[in-house]
């Protein structure tokens, strides 16, 4: 059993080392692309958006393109495990798509030189072999927070976050700063749902922030169940659609919606490796590189709150406004940004702070 | 505890329509539990309720037929466990831990092409003039029928296991089966039907969250509830008021939890998160050391075969 392995591992590491090298100098006729996902392909959300970015890849490149996929995975020693399998399975390309997979992602590539690991959102590349990408999901925030500034009526707007983690924490200072911005009497409540997917958390959580007097919430979970509850009072409150469109709620509470087109970074990268170009790199775009698209604003929004939305967005996207620009203090009411400057990436990247003018403390 | 801002009255009436699920689902429990029957594929058996009742429903266009699509489907997923357990005596705990894994995964192959879909609503129970009382109105008389059902399930079961026939056989089945037997009751049969009455009172409570809770399907909703029911029965000793206690100490908590933090608390999430799972470890502790006993039926888990 155990000389079998063996032998087994030996010719799957020889012939890996054999078609790394035929890839770096000519390109390579087929790749097998292999993605890990966190939760359900049908949640509707994040993991069926990377899922639709993965499909992308196969329609464009056909049979030179073979896919293979695992769904709910959970973050941690199993996801370690199912990358290994991945890698010696003949994968050319794995990507992980969540933050959780960041530690198991660069300790199976350092194992496996020869494939390419491809982590979203997370900053970690210890070996030459991985890279990272992720979208300026603060872009889109910025415009939904706009939005809520100016359609709250009870000046109560929420938020349900995941984790606090720098993404997550990022996403609710861009959408607070823009909300108080057209208007300065806005009050934003936080709860932290813990998980990124289950749905009837997430409901309860949206529902906890309605009984508050809250009346337009944003979601960093992935599931559709915040828009289910908002959907619920009857046009009293309205949400956003999370990470996909979310447009079967259009006619209800969803008034706009951040996508994550993750399909152009996936071909890109998949045809890289098809035609020889491949190099480490790390990916972080948003509005202006398409990564970040803003659904369209139904008809519930008045249409001079639209016209500001769009133009918001143009604006980003041009890069004639960041969503954190100066003067801004962190929640102690220490100095962060000075007038006029911009948050430099490093910075969000590694955010763990509000805000001034948030209530209550990350939870650490 | 800081409840300043916090509502009491939306809470308690939040933490009724948040406990329907798992007590439902514990209540079902409970009866195949004294009937002498582990059946841990709660959640499997409730995930089934869900898709299947979604699917009834919005088939049919009706929510109530959609509840009993949702019993119909949790009762066929338990026929499966009934028959491993009861006819081929197959270990009890592996073939329940079976039925959740197989439960998530065909209610994920019957749920394709139903995302995005939104179910018909079930509305409150129209009781007029008595839902605007203040404070008794919202808390009573402001829910859906369900809510009543679950409510009014636990008073019949709690009178059909203390004064009747039925429940005097079923808890001499759970406590002895040899001694059932020798008086001449079909034990598997009896056992047959505890377990498709509990698959059918889990499949209502899937049915409930994704018809009613969080009204759309997605792979995976009921998440975990299955294992909360079963953490109830073991915290109500096998007995069916302390069955509703339960439900709503762990509906309520995650309720109060989220909404504490809504309001602003101070308090950190973790500390309540972990509350119910203290709160079972010490009513566990107490009830094992103190002269009261755990309760537990007597048979509980052991197959029955009458050559034996």
């Amino acid at each position: 059993m155990l000389r079998r392995t063996l032998l087994t591992t030996a010719a799957l590491g020889l012939g890996l080392a054999l078609s790394g090298t035929g890839a770096m100098a000519a390109g390579m006729d087929h790749v097998k692309a292999c993605f890990v996902y966190v939760g359900p392909i049908g949640d509707g959300g994040w993991t069926f958006q990377h899922h639709q970015g993965a499909l992308a890849v196969q329609e464009k490149f056909g049979d030179k393109v073979e896919l293979q996929w695992q769904e709910s995975v959970p973050e941690g020693a199993d996801a370690e495990r199912v990358l290994t399998q991945m890698a010696l399975g003949g994968c050319n390309v794995i990507f992980t798509t969540s933050f959780g997979y960041m530690d198991a992602t660069n300790a199976v590539a350092a194992k496996f030189p020869d494939v390419k690991f491809e982590h979203a959102t997370g900053f970690k590349r210890d070996s030459a072999n991985v890279s990272t990408y992720n979208a300026r999901f603060y872009e889109g925030r910025a415009v939904e927070g706009l939005i809520a500034g100016r359609m709250t009526k009870s000046n109560k707007i929420g938020y349900i976050g995941s984790f606090p983690i720098p993404e997550v924490v990022m996403g609710i200072n861009s959408y607070y700063l823009n909300a108080k911005k057209v208007n300065p009497n806005v009050e934003l409540s936080v709860v932290w749902a813990f998980t990124w997917f289950d749905p009837a958390k997430e409901a309860d959580a949206a529902k906890a922030l309605i009984d508050q007097g809250v009346d337009v919430i944003a979601s960093h979970t992935d599931s559709t169940a915040p828009l289910a509850e908002a959907a619920k009072t009857e046009g009293k409150v309205i949400g956003f659609g999370q990470a996909s469109d979310m447009s079967e709620y259009k006619d209800g509470p969803r008034v706009t919606s951040i996508i994550d087109n993750w399909g152009p970074y996936y071909v890109e990268r998949v045809g890289a490796l098809l035609d020889g170009t491949y190099e480490q790199k790390d990916t972080w775009a948003g509005i202006a590189g398409g990564e970040v698209l803003i659904g369209e604003i139904s008809a519930s929004v008045p249409a001079e709150v639209k016209a500001e939305a769009e133009k918001l967005r143009d604006d980003i996207a041009a890069g004639t406004v960041h969503p954190f620009t100066g003067p801004i203090n962190k929640q102690d009411g220490s100095a962060w940004l000075a007038e006029g400057a911009t948050a430099p990436d490093g910075d969000l990247l590694g955010m763990n702070f509000y805000v001034e003018g948030i209530t209550g403390d990350i939870p650490q | 505890m800081e409840l300043g801002s916090i509502n009491l009255v939306t809470l308690i009436a939040t933490l009724m329509v948040a406990a329907v699920p798992i007590m439902l689902a514990a209540l079902g429990e409970l009866v195949v539990e004294k009937s002498g029957v582990l059946n841990l594929g709660v959640e499997g058996m409730m995930i089934m309720g869900a898709i299947c009742g979604f699917m009834t429903a919005v088939a049919t266009g009706s929510p109530v037929l959609g509840f009993v699509g949702g019993a119909a489907g949790g009762a066929a997923l338990s026929l499966a466990f009934a028959f491993l357990t009861q006819s081929l005596l197959a270990n009890q705990v592996a073939t329940g831990l079976a039925l959740t894994l197989f439960g998530l995964g065909l209610s994920s192959l019957l749920g394709q092409g139903y995302n995005g879909i939104k179910p018909p609503p079930t509305g409150a129970v129209p009781f007029g003039p008595l839902a605007d009382i203040p404070v008794l109105g919202t808390i009573l008389f402001s829910h859906d029928w369900v809510v009543y059902f679950s409510i009014a399930m636990i008073a019949a079961v709690w009178w059909v296991l203390k004064s009747t026939r039925t429940g005097l056989i079923i808890r001499a089945v759970g406590e002895s089966h040899d001694a059932a037997h020798a008086l001449g009751y079909k034990v598997n049969r009896i056992r047959l039907a505890c377990i498709l009455f509990g698959g059918a009172l889990a499949g209502m409570g899937g049915a409930y969250v994704s018809l009613v809770r969080v009204p759309q399907w997605t792979d995976g909703i009921t998440a975990g509830a299955g294992w909360i029911a079963l953490a109830i029965v073991v915290f109500a000793s096998w007995k069916p008021w302390r069955v509703l206690i339960g439900a709503y100490l762990f509906g309520g908590i995650t309720g109060l939890q989220l909404s504490l933090q809504a309001a602003g608390s101070k308090i950190p999430v973790e500390y309540l998160s972990m509350s119910p799972y203290l709160i079972t470890i010490l009513v566990l502790v107490i009830m094992s050391s103190g002269r009261a006993s755990l309760n537990a039926p007597a048979a509980l888990g052991q197959n029955f075969h009458a050559a034996r």
